[in-house]
């Protein structure tokens, strides 16, 4: 079967690419957060996953297949969904049985998208740039300055700060459903539930703070 | 209790319906819903008013047949009953009462309340069921020892009734929280298991076929379950639908 032929397999595609995003953003969380700590440690690090041919030629299109597979995956999936029922109710709860999260994925999800352009604007197309179209002068201690400069603009830090807090409305149902998708559900469903909330909570109140540390400094 | 209630009237599944507003007085709390029905349409018929059309069979809970939609949620505002074990004593005094017909591609409106389920029938004929030789000298069921944890587990799935709240509630109006009722009361038990594998694709294609959506693990549909079937069949049927897809 293709996985994306049955409408089981795509719930499971989606939870696959998910739970791939929410690694990556860890990863991407424990370096920033370096940023907090020591210059020196950040611009390190970052100079290493920016310069690793690894990295860069096999993990970065790795990861921007799985960005690209989740969201097209993830408006597909939205565009079926509104076609099964036609007429709507006139009167519908969902709140009675149902968590806003839950129910509003797809919102959470543009939010996270459109914050996911500026991301690539503020960050990935300076760098590609810097990188591979004007080939500047390797500069092991630019990253660092880069980030904070961004941090700037009291705007700025407020479009992040918003945006990660969608990104946590959709990781709190988003992660915890990934097990549900990929049939897991035991005994053990409390405790995942517990760290996929906590995660989903903790996670992106880190990004926030490193912004607004940035900034306030 | 005097009640003003919003109805879907709509003649036939041809014909466009519309939401048509009805009073009633003197409603004892302790009528059943149904009953409410037909006293409001005993009313409709002496003002010549076409009675609504409803589906109600055993009215004790276990057909399946009441199929309203009720404030926005499937059966109304009660929890672990059908539209036929809702009591009116759930409502107020001069409430306002949205009956809806179950809504979904996959269940064509027959006429006002009356919706066509027999997508599920199709879903249930595509595996729902195990292949015994009925030559007469079937074996009996129980010399078979059955793990006391999985029977219980395949016999809470089996209550399942097959009234389609979950659809109707579904944003999505994914029909998984039934399919994978059928699947599991079947799949948990020895019996069941030779066939779990076909039971398992075929049962998900032809409930892909019919045009349920994607489930998005809301969980609305265990909310809204009269029978309280759990998640836990969905996240069995993800389980055994990969297994089987692997197995091919
Ligand atoms: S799973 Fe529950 S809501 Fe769905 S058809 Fe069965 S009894 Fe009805
Ligand atoms: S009429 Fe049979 S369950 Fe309601």
């Amino acid at each position: 079967m293709t996985l994306t032929a049955s409408s089981i397999g795509r719930k499971v595609a989606m939870a696959l690419s998910g739970i791939f995003l929410v690694l990556f953003l860890t990863q991407h969380f424990s370096i920033n957060i370096l940023s907090v700590f020591s210059e020196n440690l950040f611009n390190e690090v970052s100079h290493f996953m920016g310069n690793n041919p690894i990295v860069q030629f096999i993990l970065q299109p790795i990861l921007i297949f799985g960005v690209l597979f989740h969201f097209i995956m993830g408006f597909v999936l939205e565009l079926q969904n509104s076609k099964s029922r036609k007429i709507k109710y006139s009167s519908y709860k969902g709140s009675a049985n149902a968590s806003w999260m839950s129910r509003n994925m797809i919102y959470s999800g543009i939010v996270i998208l459109s914050f996911l352009g500026l991301h690539f604007y503020d960050f990935w197309v300076p760098e590609m740039n810097y990188k591979y179209v004007e080939v500047l002068p390797l500069d092991p201690n630019r990253y660092f300055g880069e980030l904070v400069h961004k941090f700037h603009s009291p705007f700025r830090v407020a479009i992040y700060a918003l945006s990660f807090i969608f990104l946590s409305l959709h990781l709190v149902h988003g992660f915890a459903s990934s097990f549900q998708s990929m049939g897991i559900n035991n005994k053990y469903s409390k405790t995942i539930k517990s760290f996929t909330t906590f995660f989903s909570v903790v996670v992106p109140l880190g990004f926030i703070f490193i912004a607004l540390f940035h900034h306030l400094n | 209790m005097n009640l003003t209630l919003k109805v879907w009237r709509q003649a036939n599944s041809e014909s466009k319906g519309k939401m048509e507003t009805y009073q009633i007085a003197d409603v004892s709390p302790d009528m059943s819903f149904l009953e409410m029905m037909d006293v409001l349409n005993e009313q409709l018929m002496t003002q010549g008013i076409d009675p609504i059309a409803f589906d109600h069979d055993c009215r004790e809970g276990i057909c399946g047949m009441c199929s309203m939609f009720i404030n926005g949620e499937a059966h109304g505002p009660d929890r672990l009953v059908t539209t036929c074990q809702l009591h009116m004593r759930k409502f107020n005094n001069g409430d306002t009462i949205t009956i809806e017909p179950f809504r979904a591609k996959a269940f064509p409106v027959i006429k006002d309340l009356t919706v066509d389920r027999s997508a599920f029938d199709r879903v249930q004929q595509a595996g729902g069921f195990v292949s015994v030789n009925t030559s007469g000298n079937t074996q009996d069921a129980n010399a078979i020892p059955i793990d006391k944890h999985d029977a219980d587990k395949a016999f809470d799935a089996a209550t399942c009734i097959g009234c389609g709240a979950c659809v109707a509630t579904c944003k999505n109006a994914s029909a998984m929280l039934f399919v994978s009722a059928k699947v599991s009361q079947y799949s948990l038990l020895p019996q069941g298991k030779v066939e779990a594998t076909e039971r398992v694709m075929n049962m998900v294609k032809q409930m892909d076929e019919e045009g349920f959506g994607n489930c998005t693990n809301t969980g609305a549909c265990e909310v809204e379950c009269p029978k309280g079937i759990s998640l836990e069949n969905i996240a069995r049927m993800n389980r055994e639908y990969l297994y089987a897809s692997l197995k091919g």
